[in-house]
């Protein structure tokens, strides 16, 4: 029974592929929570930079979204070392991730900022609002529900980045699935088990955007 | 102090190299009711937005009840206010808008309550209450808790009537309210605005509701090319037009 040989060879290895599946989760949720911070303030800086601030921003966007992902780990694991900033694999791989999230998250915001009409802007200047406070209550709000579908689709996104970390020996877990085939020689049963993890956590952040969409839908 | 309500003096604004006001002068006094006529491109909308600085003007003055608004002089330079105190000018003037601009994400009252709240500093309780007294005013008491996508465009209109109004403005502007209603909805709205006038409310409105302008106001305004080319009563002004220009927008306009 090869099912059952597999059962038991995955339940031998258990312990390496949580630790690998939690440092998926790990790198995933500080890539995205970083990149998102940055990536609020991308969009704002296209949307609301005056000239240098906003060419500044625009040339760091266009930069790394025309960057492959897998150059930016790359440089940032090799490259930073050899200015000064020494990174682990897995600090530098969470930053390159981040960087490169912050770029996409800077786009979406940017978009969702640009699609709100200009009277929505101008209706809460009438009633005496203070641009902070126009965006706090009136153009934030609007943009978030904007924002989520393409958020989600980034985060997503993040979570299948996170396995070109194992290129400079982040024990994630598709190096850990791949270590474990090196020595079971199990490879499609493995394979198709990761790839179960991958989509499971992926599932479960769409589920989560669906719930937050629905929460936060407007009665029309 | 000249106990002027509204007094604008030689006003310029131009867009690059085109100059849309060209020197507009014009006072109003407190429970005024001025309807600002004129084809459009005449810059009256323009003209309005300048009194709550939605635009931005090169030249001349705005002053409401003797404060001046916008910008400041000093040796002999003249610069913006600062944003802060802007957005308090802003608040002295209410302003209902041709597309109404509610606010999606919140239900009617919210939408009026927001400015009570952040602006005038309002607890919510009270708010509360002086939102659903105003929507009750215009009609919509039983309306106040539904989104603006639940709405008519006539109920929405009345709802940004009580939004602006709710402020307790010294002076409401209104640009074309009725401009982008479907025709059975537009008397809702300009019998709230009649309403208003009968209140006591100082009002200056864009419209092209030659009819309304004639009952509601007691001094019409008409904008020709960035001027005011002519000013007065209603009646002397649209039974005897003074000016070729006046008679010939009056024959291109209906009166329903």
């Amino acid at each position: 029974m090869e099912l059952v040989a597999f059962l038991e060879t995955l339940w031998l290895a258990r312990i390496p592929i949580l630790k690998g599946l939690g440092v998926t989760v790990s790198i995933s949720l500080l890539a995205i929570l970083v990149g998102t911070i940055l990536g609020v303030g991308v969009g704002l800086a296209l949307t609301y930079g005056k000239g240098p601030v906003r060419w500044l921003v625009r040339g760091y966007t266009d930069f790394i979204r025309g960057t492959p992902v897998l150059v930016l780990v790359l440089a940032s694991y090799y490259v930073l070392g050899t200015i000064g900033i020494d990174l682990g694999p897995f600090q530098a791989g969470v930053l390159a991730l981040a960087v490169f999230c912050s770029s996409h998250v800077g786009e979406i915001v940017r978009g969702a900022l640009e699609s709100i009409p200009k009277g929505q802007t101008e209706a809460a200047k009438a009633i005496g609002l203070t641009f902070p406070q126009t965006f706090a209550y009136v153009l934030g709000p609007q943009a978030l529900r904007q924002v989520l579908p393409a958020w989600v689709n980034t985060a997503a996104e993040m979570v299948k980045a996170s396995t070109l970390l194992s290129i400079i020996g982040v024990a994630e877990l598709l190096l850990r699935t791949q270590e474990l085939i090196s020595r079971t020689f199990m490879s499609l049963e493995f394979y198709l088990f990761a790839g179960f993890l991958y989509f499971v956590i992926n599932y479960g952040i769409e589920r989560f955007g669906k719930y937050v969409e629905r929460k936060t839908s407007i009665p029309s | 102090m000249t106990g002027n309500l509204l007094e604008i003096r030689d006003l310029h604004k131009r867009y690059g190299e085109v100059e849309v006001l060209k020197g507009v002068d014009c006072t109003m006094q407190q429970g005024d009711v001025i309807s600002i006529i004129g084809s459009s491109g005449s810059g009256k909308t323009t003209m309005l937005r300048c009194i709550n600085m939605l635009e931005e003007f090169q030249g001349g003055s705005i002053r409401i009840d003797g404060e001046e608004i916008g910008y400041e002089t000093m040796g002999g330079a003249r610069r913006r206010k600062k944003e802060k105190e802007i957005a308090r000018q802003r608040a002295m003037t209410g302003m209902a808008f041709q597309q109404f601009n509610l606010f999606p994400h919140m239900s009617a009252a919210e939408n009026v309550m927001l400015g009570l709240v952040k602006v005038k500093g309002m607890a919510r309780d009270e708010a509360r209450g002086v939102a659903e007294k105003w929507l009750d005013r215009v009609g919509l008491a039983e309306r106040r808790d539904r989104y603006p996508g639940q709405l008519s465009g006539g109920q929405q209109q009345r709802v940004a009537i009580a939004r602006a109004i709710a402020m307790n403005p010294k002076l409401m502007l209104f640009d074309e309210v009725t401009s982008a209603l479907d025709p059975e909805l537009v008397n809702e709205v300009l019998q709230v605005i009649k309403d208003l006038a009968r209140d006591g409310m100082s009002m200056l409105l864009v419209t092209h509701e030659m009819r309304f302008a004639f009952e509601v106001s007691n001094r019409v305004i008409f904008m020709n090319q960035g001027r005011i080319g002519e000013e007065g009563n209603p009646r002397e002004m649209f039974i005897k037009p003074q000016t070729e220009r006046l008679a010939e927008f009056l024959k291109t306009s209906t009166f329903n």
